[in-house]
């Protein structure tokens, strides 16, 4: 696995947070292989495993616990649309189906264990997502790392086109 | 609020307290260090730091703080809890995890004010004597860890955290933890099984009480950010002073988060107790949409038993017992009790006359099927249980006795399981159950029962049915 000189830098500086206990550092380290990778491989698991004095399983069962973790790489825009009862009257599932009609997404594949959805052309990738803290100002999503508010369904082209 | 200029379009409302909130939507406000101190930012951490630690946690116990992340614990009474011969190091936790649906407060001190929450922690912290304390935020807050490391790093900068801060001899770091999108990291035990590296499956009380064994076997004082912030105020106030803001025994103020079917949703800072819930609808939220009427409102969060619009309270007043309705409820701690729900986490979920309650019960039921952690039986098997029977209802499948099986689901949760969550989960359809039967069984058919409910009892009907081949 080719871990670049600056990640190793922030994987070394993320383990320095947990004097105590390098363990700690199991969730830090997932997060910046994730961010780097696109998602955490069986030899980022391993990688983690080394660098922290575990068991390779000790890092797998984070991994298959966290929603927030993923084991496949998403499209190039990952979508979290929340679906949860405040968002979910304001028309979450709605704005759902338009974002998987408007961006080529076919979401009946997903299942508990799979719940991402890609995007023939990889561009894009979708998933539902537990309340996001905004209930007043649904329904919200995150795009990567970009929150938005108030995305009513008939929204959803417009939020595409600005990743793109 | 005096002087002090809003956003266009974001001033607080008339009936608003703002406290916590202050600096929120604030024009010329920003997220620097130097904008904070420049309206005496950090002066109370620093007249803290000249206190004795007890006489700090004096001040809070006086103030009647009671937690605002969702139990409502005396803030004062649970620090009091670290073993008073204990000589393990203590450590503070900021509970950021956010994720109770409908709350949606503690991001915007997150964004906009962090060095408040950091004064708050530096102030916590020395109180109950922590030298290391970690913010744990939710993995759906990318931005909001990234401002309070930038935070965290220009208060070091200053000197208000590390060695000797501001040579008080007190030293302190504070570090930044982000989750991984579950909500069970919410539960303080679950929060610190998941700072170890581990799922975040919450330990058992007793003896897992984090003020006596917390993070890594330590003491460990879990609060949530709207709390740790409170803690400021009052050293700036006094705690007797702070006590005079709210009623008796629910003191000081509150974010209330308000979403669902109203004009004006959002957030508002208010006077804990000083507002009906009537009030907050109508005054501050602008009232329901044109034409509608109320059918019901969850008070505190989706854990909350949820309220029915026409039901009728007896309640405690004086020496009094008086009824009282839906409108009439102040939004304070000891009467949301009292009538059977809880003020939880100031997540108030509004539903008018348009909703369908299977719909929404639904709709709760599968967060917490997703949510639930798994290790107790009847918390995994009967979340999922309850989806399943909800979701059969609003497919059209639905039996009139799936009612009664819901709320049979649900009892069989209730107080038999590791952590909270458990309540949580069968609070929602217990309440639903009981206020809204008639709907619920209004929504099934009889016909469905004679049925096959699924796949597999499709195939043996069919199979049972067959002519056996010669
Ligand atoms: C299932 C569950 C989820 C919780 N989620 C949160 C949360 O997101 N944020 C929070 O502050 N407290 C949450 N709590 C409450 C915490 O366990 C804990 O009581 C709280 O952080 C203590 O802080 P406080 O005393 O300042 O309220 C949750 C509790 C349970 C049972
Ligand atoms: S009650 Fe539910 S969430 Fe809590 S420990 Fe048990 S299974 Fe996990
Ligand atoms: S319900 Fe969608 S953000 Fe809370």
């Amino acid at each position: 696995m080719d871990i670049p000189a600056d990640l190793e830098t922030k994987i070394n500086e993320a383990i320095s947070h947990y004097p105590v206990s390098k363990r700690s550092a199991v969730l830090p380290v997932l997060h910046l292989l994730q961010h780097h990778f696109g998602f955490v491989s069986e030899e980022g698991v391993t990688y983690a495993a080394e660098k922290l004095g575990l068991e390779p399983i000790n890092v797998l069962e984070v991994v298959t616990f966290y929603p927030g973790f993923r084991q496949c790489a998403p499209g190039k825009y990952h979508i979290r649309a929340c679906r949860t009862l405040s968002c979910a009257m304001s028309g979450s599932y709605e704005l759902m189906d338009k974002l998987c009609s408007e961006a080529g997404i076919d979401r009946s594949t997903v299942t508990h264990h799979d719940p991402i959805a890609v995007s023939k052309d990889g561009k894009y990738s979708i998933e539902f997502a537990e309340c996001l803290a905004s209930c007043g100002f649904g329904p919200v999503c995150l795009v990567n790392d970009e929150f938005h508010e108030k995305v009513e369904p008939e929204k959803a082209k417009g939020l595409l086109n600005q990743y793109s | 609020m005096g002087d002090i200029k809003y956003l266009q379009g974001k001033q607080p409302h008339a009936r608003e307290k703002r406290l916590i909130f202050r600096n929120i939507d604030r024009e010329g406000w920003d997220t620097s260090i130097e904008r904070y101190v420049k309206e005496g930012g950090y002066d109370q951490a620093k007249k803290a730091l000249k206190m004795e630690p007890k006489a700090v946690t004096d001040e809070v116990k006086g103030s009647g703080l009671r937690g605002r992340g969702g139990a409502g614990f005396p803030t004062g009474v649970k620090w009091g809890f670290i073993p008073p011969k204990n000589t393990k190091p203590v450590y503070l936790i900021c509970n950021a995890d956010e994720s109770e649906p409908g709350t949606f407060k503690d991001r915007y001190i997150l964004h906009q004010d962090p060095h408040q929450l950091i004064e708050g922690m530096i102030i916590s912290s020395f109180a109950v004597g922590a030298h290391l304390a970690y913010i744990y935020v939710r993995e759906e807050f990318p931005e909001a860890a990234q401002i309070l490391e930038k935070a965290i790093a220009e208060a070091h900068e200053k000197g208000f955290l590390g060695k000797d801060i501001q040579g008080s001899g007190f030293d302190l770091e504070i570090y930044v933890h982000r989750g991984a999108g579950a909500y069970i990291c919410g539960e303080e035990t679950g929060l610190i099984e998941s700072l170890e590296g581990k799922r975040p499956y919450p330990r058992i009380k007793p003896p897992y009480f984090p003020a006596a064994l917390g993070l890594y076997m330590s003491p460990t004082i879990v609060n949530n950010v709207e709390t740790l912030c409170h803690v400021k105020h009052i050293i700036e106030m006094g705690g007797e002073e702070y006590a005079k803001l709210g009623t008796p025994r629910n003191t000081g103020t509150r974010i209330l988060c308000v979403s669902g079917d109203v004009q004006k949703p959002g957030y508002y800072e208010v006077e804990v107790g000083k507002l009906t819930f009537g009030e907050l609808l109508n005054d501050v939220c602008g009232g329901l949409l044109p034409g509608r009427k109320l059918k019901a409102v969850i008070p505190g969060g989706s854990s909350a038993k949820v309220l029915k619009a026409d039901e009728r309270f007896k309640i405690k007043k004086g020496d009094e017992e008086v009824e009282i309705g839906v409108e009439d409820i102040p939004m304070d701690f000891d009467t949301l009790m009292a009538c059977g729900s809880m003020a939880g986490s100031g997540g108030v979920i509004i539903m008018d006359d348009s909703r369908s309650m299977s719909w929404v019960l639904n709709n709760i039921n599968n967060f917490y099927a997703h949510e639930s952690c798994g290790q107790c039986t009847p918390c995994r098997e009967g979340s999922l249980w309850m989806k399943k029977i909800t979701d059969r209802i609003e497919a059209g499948g639905g039996m009139p006795s799936d009612v009664d099986t819901l709320a049979s689901v649900a009892k069989n949760i209730d107080g038999r399981t590791i952590c909270a969550f458990g309540e949580a989960s069968s609070w929602p359809t217990s309440s639903f159950v009981a206020k809204f039967r008639d709907e619920l069984i209004g929504a099934t058919d009889e016909a469905n029962a004679s049925k096959p409910s699924n796949k597999e009892q499709a195939a043996q009907q069919r199979y049972l049915a067959e002519e056996p081949v010669a």
